[in-house]
């Protein structure tokens, strides 16, 4: 006890004058490793008691798996995802089929059918989102780049959003409903008032974030209050709010005057976005916005009380509240400022690409959205990639098609199967060799062990 | 009829990755004997244990039955070699019946697939009757006490022909009573010609009931010890190093009342009055324990005071402010300390690194916030500062707090809610499951704290603990408070108040003859003396 020992000698490293305490730190070392071993969560040699009803390690520790896994198997899982897609790339090709004819007799033929179709395909969906050699100046060899970029503003926005609310323990399905609500009030807020240069957009912004906040945070509210399910809450939410977006596009107040589509009247061209790099490119503030928000999530998450907060309730609910922390509070807020986030997606469609509400002004986004934070593992610049990388793979699609033939939808069986391998890691590990055989037997006796023992050290 | 069965490990070894839980352990059970594995928390004793009981596949070495190697592929392999195992934790299902639970796996059927209980209440009966077990098959185990649960998972292992039966730290559950209960029926089985491998690392008990000991430390086998061997030999066998198991502590030196409870009643979300009309107070500068059976009340108590119950009537008090319908965090802000009973369900965040959960509650406070904004550069200076004060055990302040061992978590926790000035602090189990090292370490702090002038309450199932760190003893049972006695109390007494039976009603009949006069005076008058409310 009054052997204060420096920080270095604590980690384990032999230090002046640790004649005494070295054996004991020895057995630091094997009781760590003991435990460590034993379970995922450390050491428990606890009985368990009739009153501790909840586990630790918070809710839906399956999920929270999935959603914070390593960053390896998110980038294996691409990989993977691109090869299966690019073998049902050729599976579909003319040249793969008769090559097939006369696999026997050779084979080569079919082999490299198959590797061209299925790089032909890739290299257009490259050529498409990222750089396009045959552009006749640079400005069109880089158009590509500023789509990706356009398609991939909402998906980050929308992204941090799941993410953020996930990292406090939320599974937030609800970013297409908080994207229609702040799209909803964004485009009113655009089209019916008319105000000065700035002005008028700053308050698209702000009407957008606080239409998908207040959307957000009701669930909060209800969940907090009442103990509804998130989960449950954010699905109806979405009907809701589509339902909602449809009636309102049926009456005049949204509607183009003289017309009776289901189409609102155009924004001001005071309250859109600018484009950044000049109208020759789709690519707007919004995105700009998009990197601001990473930094912030960022922030809020690593440096701020409030993210401290909302870690510790999505990691262990139990010790949060026992420490102080405002569980339900915790729940509204994040809520809220997911929605919020969710609300500038939103905002990037009425006022950055779209520039007028119809009831696709969410299209896929708000669903998107829990792919790229479960690619991006929940951490903000993960997702900023993550929603980079479903940006270029939508802005490229189209290229592939017209270029290659290949239906668009490959581009959906290449994200759900980055979803499909995601959830699945030691499938992942499994293919690519990264499980020793004795790695294996460890997590098949730990949960079997699991199962049958609580676990104890 | 009685299969007697030896039962050899040799050489056993069990590797997760590079880390060796269990270093060539050789172990022979003779047959008709209880034998212990005695070691730490972490020593390596449960792996070992799951690895004879097929849950886990040794990385070397090889078990013998009879002479004969054998591997099992799974517990039931286990099962069907005569090896029985009750866990630390109760694998029964609490709606099924005693019957039921004890069919579970193996259930006899009739013909046409449909289920023969008969047979199996008649085995019950059976084992029942004859170790006086006491056990009704038809009994909901959801009703039952937990040594009766305990004696259940017993039967099912003796049901299934176990002739070797594995006790994974069975008294960590159980009363003072219930303890001395089992140690019986352990002795029993042994003369009907069951061995036990009894796993604990409580000293008394051990020396009480086997025939051999073995000590085992950091995944090695230290020694063999006779049941006859001195507690502080077999403790510094455990540990390592010597320990000094008797805390000296200067008597209690108590000065004015802050902490107050007045008829404290907690409410449960079934109606059922989970803590009911408790009255006591605590005193500046003594440790107060509330002892009693796990379950009646102790989780509530300390949760009405942190303002973590709803439905709570009476007044709690500090420094003469009312707590009762306070948040958390004001509580916390009124000074008080509190140490949870279950550190990894409300004392830690296992993901966090030990550095965040230094703060865990005084994460917003300066000098770790400003605003909002948190100093990580300050949460690591705290570490460390703390890491070193408190000798725990971490690879970094960095570490996440899950992987640490049990007695570091304690430790971690313990430091948080002592690096504060306090106006009352609570420490609820404060060395569950800890090992004997840091038992000793973390009761000189919770004397330190006293000795500071800070009101002490300890909850503690532990009587060892109870007796060795309170100035006083309430002992509540069923949510009452069925008295306060001072320390130095007897084991038998607090054992009994623990059941439910106040002081006064088991003191001896005076008889002549000054030994027992005395001790029924003392006894009394301890009583009224400690009972001032």
């Amino acid at each position: 006890m009054s052997d204060k020992h420096p920080p270095k000698h604590a980690a384990g490293e032999p230090g002046p004058g640790a004649e005494e305490a070295t054996p004991a730190e020895d057995s630091t070392a094997a009781v760590v490793s003991v435990d460590t071993a034993g379970g995922a969560m450390g050491p428990s040699a606890v009985p368990a008691t009739a009153q501790s009803g909840q586990l630790p390690g918070g809710p839906d520790t399956v999920l929270r798996r999935i959603f914070t896994g390593s960053g390896m198997v998110s980038v294996l899982a691409v990989l993977l995802a691109l090869i299966i897609g690019g073998l049902l790339i050729a599976s579909t090709d003319k040249q793969v089929a008769t090559t097939s004819t006369y696999f026997f007799a050779r084979p080569t033929d079919f082999l490299a059918a198959v590797w061209n179709a299925a790089t032909r395909s890739y290299i257009a969906l490259f050529q498409g989102s990222v750089f396009n050699p045959r552009g006749n100046s640079v400005a069109a060899q880089f158009a590509p780049f500023m789509e990706t970029l356009t398609i991939a503003t909402p998906l980050i926005t929308a992204g941090l959003g799941v993410a953020l609310a996930f990292r406090a323990g939320l599974f937030n399905i609800g970013a297409q409903g908080q994207i229609i609500v702040a799209g909803i009030l964004a485009a009113w807020v655009g089209f019916a008032l008319h105000l000065p240069v700035g002005l008028h957009l700053l308050l698209v912004l702000v009407a957008g974030i606080i239409g998908g906040a207040f959307w957000g945070g009701l669930v909060g509210v209800l969940k907090a209050r009442t103990g509804a399910h998130e989960v449950i809450l954010t699905i109806m939410f979405n009907y809701i709010a589509l339902y909602f977006l449809r009636y309102l596009l049926n009456t005049p107040a949204f509607q183009r005057p003289g017309e009776t589509n289901p189409i609102s009247p155009i924004l001001d061209p005071s309250a859109v976005y600018p484009q950044i790099f000049g109208t020759q490119y789709r690519l707007h503030l919004g995105f700009l916005l998009a990197i601001a928000a990473t930094v912030l999530v960022w922030w809020l998450l690593n440096r701020s009380t409030v993210g401290f907060e909302f870690r510790a309730v999505g990691a262990n609910p139990k010790a949060a509240q026992t420490a102080g922390i405002n569980v339900s509070r915790s729940t509204i807020l994040v809520m809220a400022i997911a929605g919020g986030l969710a609300g500038m997606s939103g905002v990037a469609q009425v006022a950055g690409t779209e520039k007028v509400l119809t009831d696709g002004v969410a299209a896929t986004y708000g669903f998107d959205a829990i792919t790229v934070a479960l690619l991006g593992r929940s951490t903000p610049w993960g997702t900023f990639a993550a929603g980079l990388l479903f940006g270029a793979f939508r802005a490229g699609a189209v290229q592939m098609q017209i270029q290659t033939g290949t239906p668009i939808d490959i581009v959906l069986v290449v994200q759900s199967l980055i979803v499909l391998f995601i959830a699945a890691p030691p499938l992942v590990r499994a293919v690519f060799g990264l499980n020793p055989r004795r790695k294996k037997q460890a997590r098949t006796a730990k949960s079997r062990k699991a199962a049958t023992t609580g676990g104890a050290a | 009829m009685v299969r007697v069965l030896k039962l050899e490990l040799r050489g056993i070894t069990k590797r997760f990755g590079t880390l060796l839980a269990n270093d060539h352990i050789d172990v022979v059970v003779e047959p008709g004997q209880i034998h212990c594995l005695l070691g730490e928390n972490g020593a390596g004793k449960s792996t070992l244990m799951n690895v004879l009981y097929g849950l886990y596949e040794p990385s070397e070495g090889e078990i013998l039955i009879d002479g004969k190697a054998v591997s099992f592929r799974g517990p039931g392999d286990a099962m069907a070699a005569g090896i029985g195992m009750v866990h630390q934790h109760f694998m029964l299902v609490p709606v099924f019946t005693v019957a039921e639970n004890v069919a579970l796996g193996a259930e006899p059927t009739k013909a046409a697939g449909f289920l023969n209980l008969d047979e199996t209440r008649r085995r019950i009966k059976e084992i029942s009757d004859q170790y006086g077990f006491d056990v009704d098959p038809d009994a909901l185990v959801e009703d039952l006490p937990v040594g009766v649960q305990q004696r259940v998972e017993i039967i099912k292992a003796l049901v299934r022909n176990a002739k070797v039966l594995i006790l994974d730290e069975p008294t960590a559950v159980l009363t003072p009573q219930e303890t001395d209960e089992l140690l019986d029926i352990m002795r029993q089985l042994k003369s009907g010609g069951t061995s036990i491998v009894f796993i604990s690392h409580k000293l008394r008990e051990v020396k009480e009931v086997s025939d051999t000991i073995t000590v085992i430390r950091r995944g090695k086998v230290v020694g063999e010890a006779s049941p006859t061997a001195p507690t502080a030999e077999l403790a510094s066998m455990m540990v390592g190093r010597a320990v000094s198991l008797n805390l000296d502590k200067a008597p209690a030196q108590p000065k004015e009342k802050t902490f107050e409870v007045r008829d404290l009643t907690v409410i449960a979300p079934s109606g059922h009055h989970v803590v009911d009309g408790l009255s006591f107070d605590i005193a500046r500068g003594e440790i107060v324990a509330v002892a009693g059976v796990q379950g009646n009340g102790q989780t509530e108590l300390t949760e009405a005071i942190l303002g973590l119950q709803d439905r709570v009537s009476g007044s709690i008090t500090l420094d003469g402010k009312e707590l009762l319908g306070r948040s958390v965090k004001e509580v916390l802000n009124a000074g008080v300390g509190f140490v949870p009973e279950d550190r990894k369900v409300d004392g830690l965040v296992g993901t966090f690194s030990v550095a965040e959960n230094l703060v865990l509650d005084l994460y917003d406070k300066p000098p770790f916030a400003k605003g909002i904004s948190m100093s990580p550069a300050k949460i690591l200076e705290n570490a460390k500062a703390r890491i070193g004060e408190f000798d725990v055990r971490t690879p970094s302040a960095v570490a996440a707090a899950g992987t640490l061992s049990g007695g570091n978590q304690q430790k971690v926790v313990m430091a948080r809610e002592l690096s504060r000035p306090l106006r009352l602090f609570i420490a609820s189990q404060p060395t569950r499951g800890v090992d004997v090292g840091s038992i000793e370490f973390l009761h000189r702090r919770i004397v330190a704290e006293r000795d500071q002038g800070t009101p002490v309450m300890i909850i503690s199932t532990e009587l060892d603990e109870v007796m060795e760190l309170a100035d006083r003893i309430a002992v509540i049972y069923k949510g009452k408070l069925v008295g306060i006695v001072p320390a130095g109390t007897g084991r038998d007494v607090l054992g009994l108040m623990m059941a439910g039976i106040p002081p006064e009603e088991h003191t001896p009949v005076p008889q002549p003859g000054p030994a027992s006069t005395a001790a029924a005076t003392s006894s009394t008058s301890d009583a009224e003396g400690g009972d001032h409310v």
